[in-house]
């Protein structure tokens, strides 16, 4: 017998006779909150990123001024081009999370590859207002699981050496978000 | 270290290094587990449904239990239509060799790995290095463990046994390329760890993972870390090789709703990790593989009481919240999965032929925190008292009752010797009643000579 048919088998067995379950999904689905924007905004700060709340127009020059000086990836323009000399990269994202401060990549449009959001040591990420849902359930209600997603909360960190909190072992170490409203 | 026996004679500094080492674990391990309890507490109760969550989170595993061939194939056939290969393994060694066929099919002969309990509970290190295939452990936590030559001794930090000296020392020794003047900071630690590791993550081409959890329904994975060493092994290399067990699988997408946001609050006491990466089949160019693991988990299925511990996320609240682990330490478990889990879970998969695997279900007092504090609701103390029914009584208290003839007199003579080094006077652990004694006694004692220690004692005595 094959390994496969092997197993199942002694699943089959292993199981014989028992009841199945019910799931209760009484938690919430959404969550009531006046200020998304102002949620997120405390709850990314929490982690040690640092937050730029901005009119949409704005959001450009903040950019220029973030980048000036540093060889930064474009997603999908003309930028600096090899990973592990770049200073750092800019993107958009898919969906973010106002409850735990996440950010979820799709790696969509303007988000590039998995690669050109990790390997560079700064990373900013543009988060429209209206991309902010309240929290987990309806981040993971607005994704599309065929797409390789990456959920961002805060810089890389460890707490692997006595416990203390360090920021930036392998990702990114400073995480910047620009929330366009 | 033997500056704390200042006044010892003789070789018992050497002799008696591993029971300090054990002290300093114990004050590690105090900190570790006081610090995330309480991060875990506050930010548990920030959520009102938490209890929901957590029966959402129970029955969700038991429908997938209950139903666990049919998802099983379906998840097969998510992964195999999104360009991904899945192979079976009955055992251990049967995942070994699928493992190392595939790493020998790229023709390199190194690979990069996320720290994963399936691959350490199958011995993957030790089976690819026979075959001389070196992996690299990419963690900090498991790059310190695997670089100090040691075991991990807790789920989540695995090398919390190890203080920043020891650390410095580790890193020193074992990095070629680290500077002199390296100290003991540990962001400069961290610094060299992340030097060390990105040549390897941008050179190398293949990588070993595990999962947190698998999609039926979509055939996704998900690895949630802090580090980014994870996304490093998973995005970078051209294969990708993860070996997860069975019990790993969710039927939907939409249950990830409630894993995500019970794993990550239970474990690191975070609301959400740092990073967590999902990809479904072949992604971005990428060859992978999937590998299905049983090793025991459907001899646990068979066991109507036992089975609820392959509802476990892996997310080492129960440890943090047991005074028997906090005392006795990850290492005392004698397997990759320490604390009140380990307890039920180790002598389910490897039975409880050895005297070691049928004294574990001992090692509670039943207290019953670590049931309240299960995410999905494991009832950690019945099915200790179930498999204590079932231990070969006998050996089960052969394990117990031949230590306690010399181990229980020792013991005491042991904390009264810690008492005397001053500087860890305050961490002597106190003894535990009952057959619990002899159990934290078999783990600690047997690395010091009997003879010795009791020269010295004798000596000290009459002094
Ligand atoms: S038994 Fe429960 S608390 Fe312990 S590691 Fe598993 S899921 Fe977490």
């Amino acid at each position: 017998m094959s390994a496969r048919d092997e197993i199942l088998a002694r699943i089959g067995k292993a199981v014989a006779g028992a009841e199945d379950v019910e799931i209760p999904r009484h938690y919430r689905t959404t969550q009531q909150a006046d200020d998304l924007v102002g949620l997120f905004a405390e709850r990314v700060d929490d982690y040690r990123a640092i937050v730029h709340v901005l009119p949409a127009a704005e959001v450009p020059a903040k950019i220029d001024e973030l980048v000036a000086g540093r060889r930064m990836i474009r997603p999908d323009g003309d930028g600096w081009d090899d990973l592990n000399t770049a200073d750092g990269v800019v993107t958009t994202c898919a969906v973010a999370i106002a409850e735990t401060g996440t950010i979820v990549l799709d790696h969509g449009p303007g988000q590039g590859t998995r690669a050109q959001t990790l390997v560079p040591d700064y990373h900013v990420c543009v988060v429209r207002a209206d991309q902010i849902v309240s929290c987990v359930p309806e981040a993971v209600a607005r994704l599309a699981p065929a797409r390789p997603l990456t959920w961002i909360s805060g810089p890389s960190a460890t707490s692997d050496i006595e416990l203390n909190r360090v920021e930036g072992v392998h990702g990114p170490r400073t995480l910047e978000v620009i929330i366009s409203t | 270290m033997s500056s704390t026996f200042l006044g010892m004679p003789g070789d018992f500094p050497k002799n008696a290094e591993k029971a300090v080492q054990n002290s300093q674990l114990r004050y590690n391990l105090r900190k570790a587990t006081h610090t995330i309890r309480g991060k875990r507490a506050s930010v548990v109760g920030e959520l009102p449904d938490w209890q929901e969550l957590r029966a959402a989170g129970k029955a969700i595993k038991d429908h997938t239990l209950r139903n666990l061939d049919r998802y099983l194939v379906q998840l097969e056939e998510s992964v195999t239509r999104a360009g991904g290969t899945v192979h079976w393994a009955r055992d251990a060694a049967e995942a070994n060799r699928i493992v190392a066929g595939l790493v020998k099919a790229t023709g390199e002969t190194e690979v990069v790995k996320v720290k994963s309990m399936a691959t350490q509970e199958i011995e993957l290190n030790q089976a690819l290095a026979a075959e001389g295939i070196t992996a690299y452990e990419t963690d900090l936590a498991e790059l310190i463990v695997q670089l100090g030559d040691d075991f991990p001794s807790h789920i989540l930090v695995p090398a919390i046994h190890r203080n920043r000296s020891e650390i410095r020392e580790i890193f020193l020794d074992k990095m070629p390329k680290v500077p002199d003047n390296l100290t003991d900071d540990p962001p400069a630690l961290a610094e060299a760890a992340r030097l060390h590791l990105r040549e390897r993550f941008l050179k190398s081409k293949v990588a070993i993972s595990g999962a947190n959890f698998m999609v039926a329904e979509t055939g996704t994975l998900v690895v949630l870390e802090s580090e980014g060493n994870g996304r490093m092994c998973l995005t970078l290399p051209r294969t990708l090789i993860s070996v997860v067990g069975i019990e790993k699988l969710l039927p939907t997408w939409r249950d990830l709703e409630v894993f995500l946001q019970l794993l990550p609050r239970s474990s690191t006491g975070e609301r959400m990790n740092p990073y967590t990466s999902m990809w479904t089949g072949a992604v971005e160019g990428q060859e992978f593989h999937l590998v299905l693991l049983d090793n025991g988990r459907t001899d646990v299925l068979a066991d109507e009481v036992g089975r609820q511990a392959l509802r476990c996320i892996r997310c080492s609240a129960c440890l943090n919240v047991c005074p028997v682990y906090e005392r006795a330490g990850g290492h005392a478990y004698g397997s990759v999965y320490p604390g009140p889990i380990g307890a039920i879970l180790t002598p389910q998969l490897r039975g409880m032929g050895s005297e070691l695997d049928a004294s574990l279900p001992y090692a509670s007092s039943l207290c019953g925190a670590c049931y309240e504090a299960c995410p999905v609701a494991i009832d950690i103390p019945e099915v200790l008292v179930d498999l204590r029914a079932k231990a070969p009584h006998s050996a089960a208290e052969r394990a117990g009752m031949k230590v306690a003839g010399w181990i229980l007199n020792d013991h005491e003579r042991l904390a009264r010797a810690q008492r005397a080094a001053t500087k860890l006077r305050k961490l002597v652990p106190k003894r535990l009643p009952g057959p619990l004694s002899a159990w934290t006694d078999t783990r600690d004692v047997p690395e010091i000579p009997e003879e010795s220690f009791r020269d010295w004692w004798e000596r000290n005595e009459r002094a």
